[in-house]
């Protein structure tokens, strides 16, 4: 798995889906025989991550939603770590 | 009330073409105790009060649960209520239309066994030709997009063969493949002495494994259920007693996991008569064994006692009479040495899982 760089554009592994789990309030990522749970800025950033969009494109949006600044190190440290599961994939 | 469960097991039938001698399934599956099978509306029900309870993952297994004609059905409900589900399958005559349909239904993720690495080794461990359309229905699912899971439980008679397994899940682009030393339950610990590898055959299989992980990282997850009988210290069974766990059989009973109908000083209630979530709180068998307060020594002052739950209540119920006491695999268990004896278990014969193998055993009780 390659780090992220601001022009990869992060997406769930085909595997992998994002569901809300209602009777304990949060998001969880579902896959074979597992699941991560998510808190609900990891959520926010995973709804983002569609193959299309850039890492930096997320960045930029989180930083409009959540009104800071310098995300990325965040984002892309939460992603890469996703990434060396193998639940979320870089590039189209 | 702590805990809710994840994780929920549909056993849909116990009918299965296949005879392996390890199923976990019980002796007495061809007995009266199993005879009425949940309708399509029952079982849709228990994966609606399943989702309700906080179940997010869905087994779906057997026997054979693509026998079930309305599996389409169950998994189109499944997949509306947002729960993940696994088909656990033979893949006995599954051909790529049904799997296709199953796909169409909603269904997330495969998971076929394969008894040996070749198809000589692995239709004489099953007792029945079944190699081919496994092979076959692998690619199935590689061509309609579905994650694989090879998986293969591991004995005496294929332990030689744990590399050319990898290699098999590798070239068949399978996800993950799990490779399952034998746990002492159903037809299992009936054929224990013919299943007991050697210290020497787990050691080579071992050291393959580490070696295989090295060079496919993250490319194929291999996964090593351990072999409990020849480790220090029993197994997290279950993650603890009724705590995230549960197991709806074809006729409807409800079990902290796939093996605890067999301890018979436990009350086991059935869909039919009560709402899921009454039975996960309120009944006799899932409050039993949660926590801690029913632990004896050595598990009661012991610090592993939050990391292994005690080990298996199974497993203390079947090798020494009493579900309520350590786990006889852990060494400072009295009853270890009970372990000890089996482990130098040597047989060449074993009992095929059959139906009626089943109702000879049945009727002995």
């Amino acid at each position: 798995m390659s780090p992220a760089t601001p022009l990869a554009a992060p997406r769930l592994h085909p595997k992998v889906r994002l569901q809300r789990d209602d009777v304990r309030g949060r998001d969880v990522l579902l896959y074979p025989e597992g699941l991560v749970t998510l808190s609900p800025t990891g959520a926010e950033i995973l709804k983002q991550c569609d193959g299309v969009r850039s890492l930096a494109d997320i960045v930029t949006t989180l930083e409009t939603r959540y009104r800071e600044s310098g995300l990325e190190r965040d984002v892309a440290t939460f992603l890469d770590g996703l990434a060396a599961k193998g639940l979320v994939l870089y590039g189209p | 009330m702590d805990h809710k469960p994840l994780w929920l097991l549909a056993e849909l039938t116990y009918k299965c073409p296949l005879q392996c001698p390890y199923c976990s399934n019980p002796l007495d599956f061809a007995g009266p105790r199993f005879r009425r099978e949940l309708a399509t509306e029952e079982w849709c029900r228990v994966f609606r009060e399943a989702k309700a309870l906080g179940v997010l993952q869905l087994g779906l297994s057997g026997g054979e649960p693509t026998l079930r004609p309305d599996l389409e059905e169950l998994i189109r409900t499944a997949h509306g209520l947002g729960l993940y589900s696994s088909l656990i399958t033979s893949a006995y005559r599954l051909s790529k239309e049904r799997l296709a349909a199953l796909k169409a239904a909603g269904l997330d993720h495969v998971q076929i066994s394969v008894q040996g690495a070749d198809a000589e080794l692995s239709d004489d461990i099953a007792g029945t030709r079944s190699y081919g359309d496994k092979i076959a229905a692998y690619h199935y699912t590689r061509e309609l997009g579905f994650p694989l899971t090879v998986n293969v439980v591991l004995h005496r008679r294929n332990l030689h063969q744990v590399a050319a397994m990898i290699r098999l899940a590798e070239s068949l682009g399978a996800e993950r493949i799990e490779l399952a030393n034998t746990q002492f339950y159903g037809w299992a610990l009936h054929n224990r002495d013919a299943l007991m590898p050697t210290r020497a055959q787990l050691a080579t299989a071992w050291e393959v494994v580490q070696r295989e992980r090295a060079r496919l990282g993250t490319r194929l997850e291999i996964v090593w259920v351990l072999p409990d009988y020849h480790e220090q210290f029993p197994k997290p069974c279950m993650g603890g007693w009724a705590r995230a766990y549960m197991t709806v059989t074809p006729g409807g009973e409800v079990w902290p996991c796939h093996a605890a109908g067999r301890i018979t000083s436990l009350t086991f209630e059935n869909v039919r008569d009560h709402p899921l979530d009454w039975i996960w709180e309120h009944s006799d068998a899932f409050n039993r064994f949660r926590g801690d307060a029913w632990m004896p020594e050595p598990c009661r002052s012991c610090p592993r006692k939050t990391q292994d739950f005690g080990g298996c209540r199974c497993q203390a119920f079947l090798v020494t009479g009493d579900a309520a006491v350590t786990d006889p695999v852990c060494s400072l268990s009295p009853h270890r040495p009970l372990i000890d004896a089996a482990l130098e278990g040597a047989s060449e014969e074993w009992t095929y899982r059959a139906a009626p193998a089943s109702r000879t055993l049945a009727a002995k009780g």
